[in-house]
């Protein structure tokens, strides 16, 4: 049964209002902004524990982070499915305790926060602890003293001295005494350093973090080094030596004391996985005033863990890209090799960028084409040649990363977002119609490709866009519905107009 | 500037789109289920000689790449042949033998092909390279059509077929498509071809329209267009509309040769027409398909229709 032209109008008029009413409700009502505006940079931080009992009761502590150096925490949320939760304040801060009785299984905790930093501010000026010696052998201890006169011979004051230690333990070849310490400890570097200052006279500490960057999951702690020069805590980060605190690092604790508490488990873990949104300036205002009470987020897909928002944030673009494919080949009538080959191309580009994007996509598909052009030479069954292409696609694919890496060029590192299984059936279907209708076929059907998937990659990677889908994920309905009514288009196509042209003169 | 035609221009002109072919025609009128009828041209052909359709002979059919070897071998007692993808668009993947020269085939275009190449045509065939979608294919080996002469001098090297274009059973336009040295011999309308408009009450050629310009003689044979006169028109008609009961199709485009002693043969269907046909006639398809389907609602009789689509789509001289 076909469905009539006002059956397909109804559905396809419903859809578009429902998804642009709802959105309109959430605009006016819950105050979510349609236009991107001024916005914050907001971090989800989602921090998982992993621990196996050893069987016994289990109790795990945790120490959270307090909004050290301009960070403001928004939101918390905590699971702890099976397990007694309290938040314990003592003197020193806060920490998270999930008590068990007994447990069989390897289990995870989560603790999810949502973060930002309105201002730079430095860390609260706390007066230096007393410094504590530990005891050395006689060896390590002439070793230190050594290499602290060694030092101390080449530095000016404090902040140069802790500056040329740091260099020297990151440094290919460390002095002999460096090398020493670092290799005659069981620990690890950043502790061996915080010896050698105890001992230089320089008070000191941890400052534990994350680094944070979109999109990554099982990101671990990282830890900085701060020193009193005699006025004032300076950051180093112990593994390149640079002051002052990193961009994007969200502090977690200072001070020299674990995170992480685990009585009754082994193999215990930290893991965090991490999303950035770009949230309006008003919304962000109105978290932090009424943490409490809070539900606007509820409404979108912030409502998800973070792993699945940043999977949702590049998916809700998808229909956007599909939109532009529809548009192109119904209305303008533009050739494209493949119908949804665009928006995977376009989705690659959002990775690599456009221009990086567009020659690496030349590059491989050319070089391909050549390649495939040998293999037309061995009579292959069409299975093993395609085959073939695939694994052609992907070695090139490796050489371009070492190369251009080699190179400097960071950005083709990207190459690897390209989709391997479409590329090598572009260059299969590029090749059977080179051979069949001509090269003119070729760049013609290549050109549309890269066209649709240049417009779908402009429109994808447009802020008001991506703001739009993120936030309005209903919108996609209306998509749907204008999707449904061009299906139906039965109106000349912009090419039409060309391929005909010639009908008026003659008549 | 490039230069555009008005979409109001088109729209009196009767020009029928893509999109309006595929959701008012295709899609109404041709049923999923009856596309195998068509795509397959060896049920194509089965179908067609249930019906009394005559086409061309059928040698053989080969299914496996072991076979390949063995058909080589039955190959040998035919002078002249043609292998086919049973299931190819567009024309692709047709290699036509016309004679032989020792252990060598001759192809059309007189080049000289060995065994191992006709092989490796058959191979693709079974690979599914011409096919929809790349699947696993058969190939079929058919008899050479021995041409009509009188065609002959309006094609150069490839073979001068007519396309019907029917739609419930009425005939509704036609051309022939004549290949061309500029469109290596193939009767493709955008490589080049001369797409000749017909008359439909008398076959006679209307205009002939090479890359959309209006051409007189052959470019390469020079014979006259103005001359062409299709034989056997009232059978090329006939064999059209048959096609349309034949497979169930409402919207169907016909491919019909022309043999020197068998006559009108059909060679394929297709169930998607392209739209080229508007341009070797230099008329629109919309308005004679309103006026199709007035005729298929007024009678269900299969010579009626015929007649009365002769007379309403003729174009008087």
């Amino acid at each position: 049964m076909k469905a009539s032209k006002y059956h397909m109008g109804l559905i396809a008029g419903s859809l578009f209002f429902f998804g642009i009413g709802l959105t309109l409700y959430k605009a006016i009502n819950l105050g979510f902004p349609l236009l991107p505006g001024e916005s914050r940079q907001v971090w989800t931080i989602e921090s998982k524990i992993n621990f196996k009992p050893t069987g016994g009761p289990v109790q795990v502590d945790l120490t959270l982070p307090q909004g050290l150096g301009g960070w403001v925490i928004l939101e918390e949320y905590f699971a702890s499915s099976g397990f007694g939760f309290t938040v314990v304040e003592d003197g020193r801060g806060r920490s998270a305790r999930w008590t068990r009785q007994n447990l069989d299984h390897s289990t995870t905790l989560y603790y999810k926060m949502q973060v930002y930093r309105p201002i730079d501010a430095l860390l609260e000026d706390i007066p230096p602890r007393g410094i504590d010696r530990q005891r050395l052998e006689k060896d390590q201890l002439a070793a230190t003293e050594r290499l602290i006169t060694l030092l101390r011979d080449r530095s000016s004051d404090d902040r140069s001295f802790v500056s040329l230690l740091v260099k020297e333990f990151n440094a290919d070849s460390p002095d002999m005494d460096a090398q020493f310490l670092l290799g005659s400890f069981e620990e690890p570097p950043l502790a061996v350093l915080q010896i050698v200052l105890a001992y230089a006279g320089i008070p000191a500490q941890q400052v534990r973090g994350i680094r944070l960057e979109d999109g990554r999951r099982r990101q671990t702690i990282s830890s900085l080094l701060e020193f009193h020069d005699g006025n004032n805590w300076v950051i180093i980060d112990p593994e390149n030596g640079n002051i002052g605190m990193p961009a994007n690092f969200f502090v977690w604790e200072r001070g020299n004391d674990t995170i992480l508490g685990v009585v009754g488990g082994r193999d215990s873990s930290l893991e965090f996985a991490l999303v950035s949104n770009s949230l309006p300036a008003k919304t962000v205002m109105g978290m932090e005033q009424r943490v409490e009470e809070f539900n606007l987020l509820d409404f979108s897909i912030f409502a998800l863990p973070v792993e699945q928002q940043g999977v949702f944030k590049v998916l809700l673009l998808i229909p956007v890209a599909a939109l532009v494919v529809v548009i192109m080949r119904l209305l303008v009538g533009i050739k494209t090799s493949g119908t949804f080959m665009p928006v995977l191309i376009a989705l690659a580009f959002l990775q690599t960028t456009l221009l990086p994007g567009l020659s690496l996509f030349l590059i491989l598909v050319s070089v391909g084409l050549y390649i495939r052009s040998w293999l037309s030479y061995m009579n292959l069954l069409l299975v093993s040649r395609i085959s073939a292409v695939i694994i052609v696609v992907i070695l090139m694919m490796a050489a371009t990363a070492i190369i251009s890496y080699k190179m400097g060029l960071d950005r083709a590192l990207t190459v690897t977002f390209f989709p391997t299984i479409i590329l090598a059936w572009t260059i299969e279907r590029m090749s059977i119609l080179w051979e069949e209708e001509g090269v003119h076929e070729v760049l013609v059907q290549g050109s549309g490709s890269l066209l649709v998937a240049v417009l779908a990659y402009l429109l994808m990677s447009n802020r008001l866009v991506e703001h739009l889908t993120f936030n309005f994920p209903e919108l996609i309905l209306s998509l749907l519905g204008i999707i449904l009514v061009l299906g139906r288009y039965t109106g000349y196509r912009l090419s039409e107009l060309y391929r005909f042209r010639d009908l008026d003169k003659q008549q | 500037m490039m230069h555009f035609i008005s979409p109001r221009r088109l729209r009196e002109l009767g020009i029928l789109g893509m999109n309006r072919r595929n959701i008012g025609f295709i899609g109404k009128y041709n049923p999923r289920r009856n596309y195998p009828l068509v795509d397959d041209k060896l049920l194509t052909k089965q179908t067609a000689l249930a019906h009394g359709i005559p086409v061309p002979e059928l040698f053989g059919t080969i299914e496996y790449q072991h076979q390949i070897a063995g058909a080589i071998h039955t190959l040998e007692q035919f002078p002249a042949f043609v292998i086919k993808p049973v299931q190819g668009s567009g024309g692709k993947g047709i290699l036509v033998i016309v004679g032989r020269e020792g252990e060598l085939y001759r192809k059309s275009s007189g080049a000289l092909i060995g065994a191992d190449e006709v092989r490796r045509h058959l191979s693709n065939i079974l690979a599914g390279l011409h096919s929809l979608g790349g699947r696993n294919d058969r190939a079929m080996i058919e008899g050479l059509i021995d041409f009509d002469p009188y065609l002959e001098q309006y094609s150069y090297e490839g073979v001068p077929d007519i396309r019907v274009i029917a739609f419930r059973g009425v005939p509704v336009m036609a051309m022939m498509r004549c290949a061309t040295h500029a469109s290596d011999g193939k009767a493709n309308l955008h490589q080049g071809a001369v797409g000749v408009g017909l008359d439909m009450d008398s076959g006679r050629a209307v205009r002939a329209v090479q890359h959309g310009e209006l051409v007189d003689i052959h470019p390469d044979t020079g014979a006259h267009f103005s001359e062409l006169h299709v034989p056997h028109w009232d059978r090329i008609l006939d064999l059209a509309a048959s096609c349309v009961e034949m497979t169930g199709l409402g919207y169907i485009g016909a491919d019909i040769v022309l043999d020197r002693s068998s006559g009108p043969m059909l060679l394929e269907l297709n169930a998607r027409p392209g739209l080229a046909i508007q341009v070797a006639n230099m008329a629109g398809l919309r308005h004679r398909l309103r006026a199709a389907r007035k005729i298929a609602e007024m009678t269900d009789d299969h010579d009626t229709k015929i007649a009365l689509a002769r007379e309403r789509f003729g174009v008087r001289h």
